[in-house]
């Protein structure tokens, strides 16, 4: 299934008969072109922004793109200010966190809906698919009095779930729609004979989960754990509500705080700087895995159909 | 081979079900992690929140049964809402057909066999990668009057507008700033094109068709539950915009004055009724609930209104 998925992109992506004099037709010509410039367009933002993080103050004005003098000690002066290394722990335990809950409970589910015959499972199913037409806001409210009133014993100080990350993890172990949806449709795709096999051999369902259709489905849970990681890394809304104590913040809700404290016109380079420095970690994720996040739309464009 | 092992290898163990009713429970067991947030996250909470939405309440007190009084203050007697509603459409209305355009557009040059398409598709995701906040200051930068973007429009004798000062420039600035993030979109389309089968092509070109009828009696109607879905989603979406405006309006975050309210989004001001600094009180859980729910009733309608109107447009394969 893996495999095959891979090989059929690789099938179609491959361009043909590309030494042929006849391939340059000039619609092809103006095709090259027009992506070209979109291209440009698209990179500039992020240009600019690199180059005005290397700025001095004085250079911010007008579309200067070479800085007069490389300021990397805008990194240092950005990274002084507040609380980095505690919000980038705290975002690192929200984001990991997250991305293990939501790999094993999306997985579980899947299994369920894929695997296992069950009575209302269907039913269910059409459930969950529902579920991701629902507004989140519409439960936003109702979940903030719940968390307000769940305890919390003392957790990272706090008698109740609010100003905890427990907010912000705990739902994720419970699954989410889209990727349930997303992992069953790879599951399915799995032999039967593979897992009557492991039945036979005396394995559980447990075990048969874990040992056979975990690995099989790697590059699926693979999609899952990256999007996961992008949500969780740049979710604001969900820490906006559910943390007010400056040194639980996460890197975006410190660097609205930056931005309050240092930000304002003149002040630009070092708040590129800082937003650069927040950025990062997704775009090594993406140059590393860059492979999943497209096959992470090809599923969703299956979702369409 | 697999077959044989069955015969070999008698069970060892019995088991202490019915192998039928195991997987009955196993079915429930291994569904429990949804269904437990199903109905403790939402299930419940929704149903709590229909309730709050009759009543005055402010998480330390006790709910206060109040009827309809959050509805009625809502429809007649709240200008903001109205404001509110109106600014959220405007961007349903003006973002999402752009977005499906120029998404479709790009989705379609991408899929053309050119050289390099690979990068372009790298080039053009990117920028979904580098969101949240700090891509919002990006963008606040490029569209301030005197930015980037501005400097640009200038070289071609073109004043630019103020766009996040001036109150009638910020919903185009915010539609600008997120045709950047239309990657995403782009490699939906993407895929949908790819699912088009090239013989139907092959087809076309022996019967002498041009560009345009290949892109209207093929592609389009061929991508057309690719793009029903963006639709579907792409408008849920935006009708939920908070954290652009959010951080746009500014620190203080205070939706007043008229620069301000041009960016008053319905969950921004959902928001700032719930928990909100501004003047009108914040904590007011009873009336946002409310609000909550009529959002929840205008999205609905409007997918069931879309649903019915896909059976005009939509055209599915599989359907025989």
């Amino acid at each position: 299934m893996t495999t095959s998925v891979v090989k059929a992109n690789k099938s179609v992506f491959q361009d043909q008969a590309f030494f042929k004099r006849s391939y340059w037709s000039l619609g092809k010509i103006i095709t090259l072109l027009l992506l070209l410039g979109v291209s440009i367009l698209f990179i500039i933002p992020l240009l600019w922004m690199i180059s005005t993080s290397l700025k001095e103050a004085q250079d911010l004005v007008g579309t200067r793109w070479i800085p007069t003098r490389l300021a990397w000690e805008n990194y240092v002066d950005a990274f002084s200010f507040g609380m980095w290394p505690q919000w980038t722990l705290n975002t690192v335990i929200i984001t990991v966190s997250s991305v293990i809950g939501q790999v094993i409970s999306s997985s579980l589910v899947a299994y369920a809906f894929s695997r296992l015959r069950w009575r209302g499972r269907d039913t269910l199913f059409s459930v969950v698919l529902a579920t991701m037409m629902l507004p989140s806001v519409v439960t936003m409210i109702p979940q903030f009095v719940l968390f307000a009133n769940l305890p919390a014993f003392g957790f990272m100080g706090s008698k109740v779930w609010t100003n905890t990350f427990l907010p912000l993890i705990v739902p994720a172990f419970t699954g989410s729609a889209f990727y349930i949806f997303l992992l069953r449709q790879f599951m399915r795709g799995i032999p039967q004979d593979l897992t009557d096999a492991a039945k036979i051999d005396g394995a559980g369902e447990l075990r048969i989960w874990w040992s056979v259709i975990m690995p099989m489905t790697k590059p699926a849970l693979a999609v899952v754990a990256i999007f996961t990681f992008q949500g969780a890394w740049q979710d604001f809304m969900g820490p906006l509500l559910y943390l007010q104590s400056e040194k639980w913040y996460t890197l975006q809700l410190g660097l609205r705080q930056f931005e309050a404290a240092a930000g304002g016109s003149p002040a630009w380079h070092w708040l590129m700087a800082a937003s650069l420095m927040v950025m990062l970690p997704v775009l090594i994720v993406f140059i590393v895995f860059q492979r999943y996040f497209i096959e992470g739309f090809n599923f969703s464009g299956l979702a369409g159909r | 081979m697999k077959a044989a092992s069955v015969v070999d290898q008698p069970l060892v163990r019995r088991p202490l079900l019915r192998p039928a009713l195991r997987e009955e429970l196993m079915g429930w067991l291994f569904a429990m992690p949804w269904i437990i947030g199903f109905l403790l996250f939402l299930v419940g909470p929704m149903l709590f929140s229909l309730y709050t939405s009759f009543t005055r309440y402010n998480i330390i007190a006790d709910p206060r049964w109040i009827g309809l009084d959050n509805y009625q203050n809502l429809f007649f007697d709240d200008p903001l809402f109205y404001k509110s509603l109106s600014n959220t459409f405007w961007m349903v209305i003006v973002k999402t057909p752009l977005v499906m355009f120029v998404a479709i557009s790009l989705a379609m040059l991408l899929n053309s066999d050119v050289p390099g398409g690979k990068f372009f598709r790298t080039i053009i995701y990117l920028p979904n990668v580098l969101s949240g906040i700090a891509a919002i200051f990006l963008w606040q930068f490029i569209l301030a009057p005197n930015g980037l973007f501005n400097s640009a429009l200038a070289t071609f004798g073109i004043r630019g507008p103020g766009w996040f000062v001036d109150p009638a420039w910020t919903k185009p600035g915010m539609v600008l700033m997120g045709m950047w993030w239309i990657g995403g979109n782009v490699l939906i389309f993407l895929a949908g094109l790819k699912g088009i089968p090239r013989e139907l092509y092959e087809a076309a070109d022996i019967d002498g068709a041009d560009g345009w009828q290949k892109t209207r009696y093929i592609t389009l109607p061929l991508l057309s539950p690719t793009i029903f879905f963006e639709v579907i989603t792409g408008i849920i979406g935006t009708f939920q915009i908070f954290t652009t405006a959010f951080i746009l309006i500014g620190s203080k975050n205070a939706p007043v004055g008229e620069l301000g309210q041009s960016m008053l989004f319905y969950v921004l001001y959902l928001y700032d009724r719930a928990f909100g600094k501004i003047g009108q009180g914040g904590f007011q859980m009873g009336y946002a609930s409310a609000m909550a729910w009529v959002l929840f009733l205008i999205i609905l309608i409007i997918t069931a209104v879309q649903l019915w109107l896909a059976k005009r447009w939509v055209h599915y394969e599989t359907e025989r």
